[in-house]
């Protein structure tokens, strides 16, 4: 976490305990804690604060994007084969459509064309792409959405897409957006729902009304207020991180492609945010991969973590139609905050070590 | 040495971890994501993977899990079905042994440097000083030795493997694991096959994959004297719910024909056979051929034969009549002490 998200959430979660809507001191200074971050949060992702749904996190704001919009008015939700879970299994819950991908796992403009018609009533797209880092075009789904399914509303899962991403400017032509915090630097457990002013949304947890009765439960203020501070710190810093993460990922992805025979970037990195370095390398298996890295110290990912901690195929890598035996020595370095020239250095050196021994014959 | 313990969850498993530990070698757990279907017990089971990791983190050491879930598919649950639906009685525990633990897990082992590939089950090991050659013996409890479903081994796993629990009794075993304080001390011990549930069954497994048959039931005379809701559930041997019309004496199905659907049945010395062919037999060292000791079930009773080897089949002369081994099953040669596995195969059908 950003130390000034956690120094933002400690007095809430010791001396400022109360409930923001109790009718006493202690209630009043956590509710105008709460006012305060939700101003921010508002002003950080372009919105009216009286716009800002705040959750347990992205995985509830994009179920209660889905459920929420088909739940208050019916008809058919549609996503991109590329989403993820969070949307892509509300999305099939509900019986919608799931349209292809590009070979970048951007969303196939002409098969989200032929998905659209005027009983659809939900499009969700994701503005970055968690497991590949491709950056979608929302201008340009926004528009065929508008023309084709008149009354649908547009959802946007931007977790991944604040840190990199101007999303007032980008993402204004969302009826709803989901964030996290814990993307931003924020803690786990909380993040928000953006729901433009005239979407229709049925709730999902349903009791005292909290958020204007989209969202009952008393309100997470030390994660809200903590949130809040590491997204005003993100987008303060947001142009110097593009700038570094980009000399860095520039260093990292050409080093691998040189240092490492028959390893391929999975995307061009034009079309990348720059915190992904993903690559496919031949002849090796992601989870062999992962280990020897973990032991040298490198924590990577290769597809999206299960509940029990294996591996399962990427269903994203599937999407785009790379080929199983290519997506099965996938690897996602990830660049952040923090990462640093010498951390890089560390993956120079471990990764074309491990390569090479699980290409080593048995013996 | 590095060693990689495959960890099932279970107690043998945990505490073969904590032995390694106490013996000061480098540790690290491994627990197979093997099935992603439902499950209720055995090694696959997210319960069963919390519980690997715990006992890891009691211990102090690393755990992963490794995703086999596609090749499980397909050289477990694939040929367990396809066996069925020919009317054969197959062995997916030896199967994922073969396949899984000690072939797709062992080279995943070496390949990441691991000097040895340790499991939680009752069978020991060792070197012979004057050959240099491995051999592969039954677990010191008897009553819990796992060395039937071990016969799949040969010299180049046996090399690279480490039983550390086969020299104890499970009692002991127990008890250890109660010291440490690891939460699996009591639980209870897997008995079937992980991927099929108590509720629905072997029926409802199966009927979900192949069209299951109807079939006749008739004594040796051929006459109808019942029938059976799926013929290709019938084992050769088996008693239960074959449905005997009239009471009468106690039968036993003699013949399992899916392509007819006839399952044959008659009195339990019609099953008595003086000879037991089989196929694709596999050595722990040399071929062995003369007098052995033969079991043909997980804890089934070793009995004394006569080996005749030949290509990758065995005949095995009973020295009394035996009763006859349904197609598919292990049958497992041991030493005339009753000490060291000298291979196994499967069980071929009467020709």
């Amino acid at each position: 976490m950003r130390p000034e998200a956690v120094e933002a959430m400690l007095p809430f979660l010791s001396e400022a305990f109360g409930n923001p809507s109790g009718a006493h001191g202690v209630a009043r200074r956590a509710r105008k804690a709460l006012d305060e971050a939700r101003d921010d949060v508002a002003t950080a992702l372009g919105c009216q604060p009286g716009e800002v749904v705040f959750t347990s996190g992205g995985t509830e704001a994009d179920n209660l994007a889905v459920a929420g919009v088909i739940g208050a008015r019916g008809g058919v939700a549609v996503c991109s084969a590329a989403e993820h879970h969070a949307v892509l299994h509300p999305v099939e819950h509900v019986g919608g459509r799931v349209v292809g991908v590009d070979a970048a796992g951007a969303v196939d403009l002409d098969r989200l064309a032929a998905a659209l018609d005027d009983d659809v009533s939900l499009v969700s797209v994701m503005l970055v792409n968690n497991e590949v880092g491709t950056v979608t075009d929302l201008a340009a789904v926004a528009e065929l959405v508008r023309a084709r399914a008149p009354r649908a509303s547009l959802h946007t899962d931007a977790v991944q897409a604040v840190r990199y991403l101007d999303v007032p400017s980008v993402a204004a032509v969302a009826d709803l957006l989901s964030v996290s915090a814990h993307k931003v630097g924020g803690p786990k457990g909380v993040g928000a729902l953006v729901v433009r002013q005239g979407t229709p949304l049925a709730p999902l947890l349903l009791g005292g009304g909290q958020e204007r009765g989209r969202r009952s439960g008393t309100e997470n203020v030390p994660g809200i207020v903590a949130f809040a501070a590491a997204l005003r710190a993100t987008v303060a810093e947001r142009s110097e991180l593009l700038e570094r993460l980009h000399r860095l990922r520039t260093r990292l992805a050409d080093g691998l492609v040189q240092a490492v025979p028959e390893l391929s970037e999975t995307v061009p990195r034009e079309r990348t945010a720059p915190g992904w370095c993903h690559v496919c390398i031949d002849g090796v298996e992601s989870e062999a991969l992962l280990f020897l890295l973990d032991r040298a110290g490198v924590a990577a990912s290769a597809a999206s973590a299960c509940s029990s901690g294996a591996m399962d195929p990427s269903h994203v890598l599937a999407a785009m139609g790379v080929a199983p035996s290519r997506a099965g020595g996938a690897l996602r370095l990830s660049l952040g905050r923090t990462t640093t020239d010498a951390e890089i250095d560390v993956v120079l050196e471990a990764l074309p070590d491990a390569v090479a021994r699980l290409r080593r014959p048995a013996a | 040495m590095n060693v990689l313990v495959a960890m099932s969850g279970g107690v043998d498993s945990s505490v073969a971890a904590a032995l390694l530990l106490d013996e000061g070698h480098d540790v690290v757990g491994v627990t197979m994501k093997l099935w992603g279907g439902e499950s209720d017990s055995g090694c696959c089971s997210a319960a069963d993977v919390d519980d690997a990791r715990r006992v890891a983190q009691q211990l102090g050491i690393d755990h992963v899990v490794f995703n086999f879930t596609a090749e499980f598919d397909d050289r477990v649950v694939a040929p367990y079905v396809a066996d069925h639906a020919a009317g054969r009685t197959p062995n997916p525990c030896i199967e994922c042994n073969r396949h899984l633990k000690f072939d797709r897990l062992l080279a995943r082992a070496e390949q990441l440097g691991f000097d040895a590939l340790a499991t939680g089950h009752h069978a020991r090991t060792g070197r012979d000083e004057a050959t240099g050659r491995w051999w592969l013996g039954r677990g010191v409890d008897r009553a819990k030795d796992q060395s039937y479903v071990l016969h799949v081994l040969g010299q180049h796993q046996l090399a690279r493997l480490r039983f550390p629990v086969g020299t104890w009794h499970k009692a002991d075993l127990r008890r250890r694991a109660a010291e440490l304080g690891l939460r699996t001390s009591t639980k209870p011990d897997s008995q079937d096959v992980c991927f099929i549930t108590s509720t629905g069954g072997r029926r409802a497994f199966l009927g979900d994959r192949i069209a299951v048959r109807p079939g006749r039931v008739v004594d040796t005379d051929g006459r109808e004297v019942g029938e059976v809701p799926a013929v290709e559930l019938v084992t050769v041997g088996q008693r239960r719910g074959l449905g005997g019309l009239g009471g009468g004496a106690t039968r036993y199905a003699l013949d399992v024909d899916v392509e007819t659907g006839v399952v044959v049945v008659g009195p339990p010395e019609a099953l008595l056979v003086e000879e037991q062919a089989v196929g694709a037999v596999g050595w722990v060292d040399e071929p062995c051929a003369g007098p052995v000791l033969v079991q043909c079930s997980a804890h089934g009773t070793p009995r004394p034969a006569e080996a005749v080897p030949d290509g990758d089949h065995v005949r095995l002369r009973w020295a009394t009549p035996q009763r006859r081994v349904a197609p598919g099953q292990s049958v497992v040669l041991y030493d005339l002490a009753d000490e060291r596995v000298l291979g196994g195969g499967t069980a071929l059908a009467r020709r």
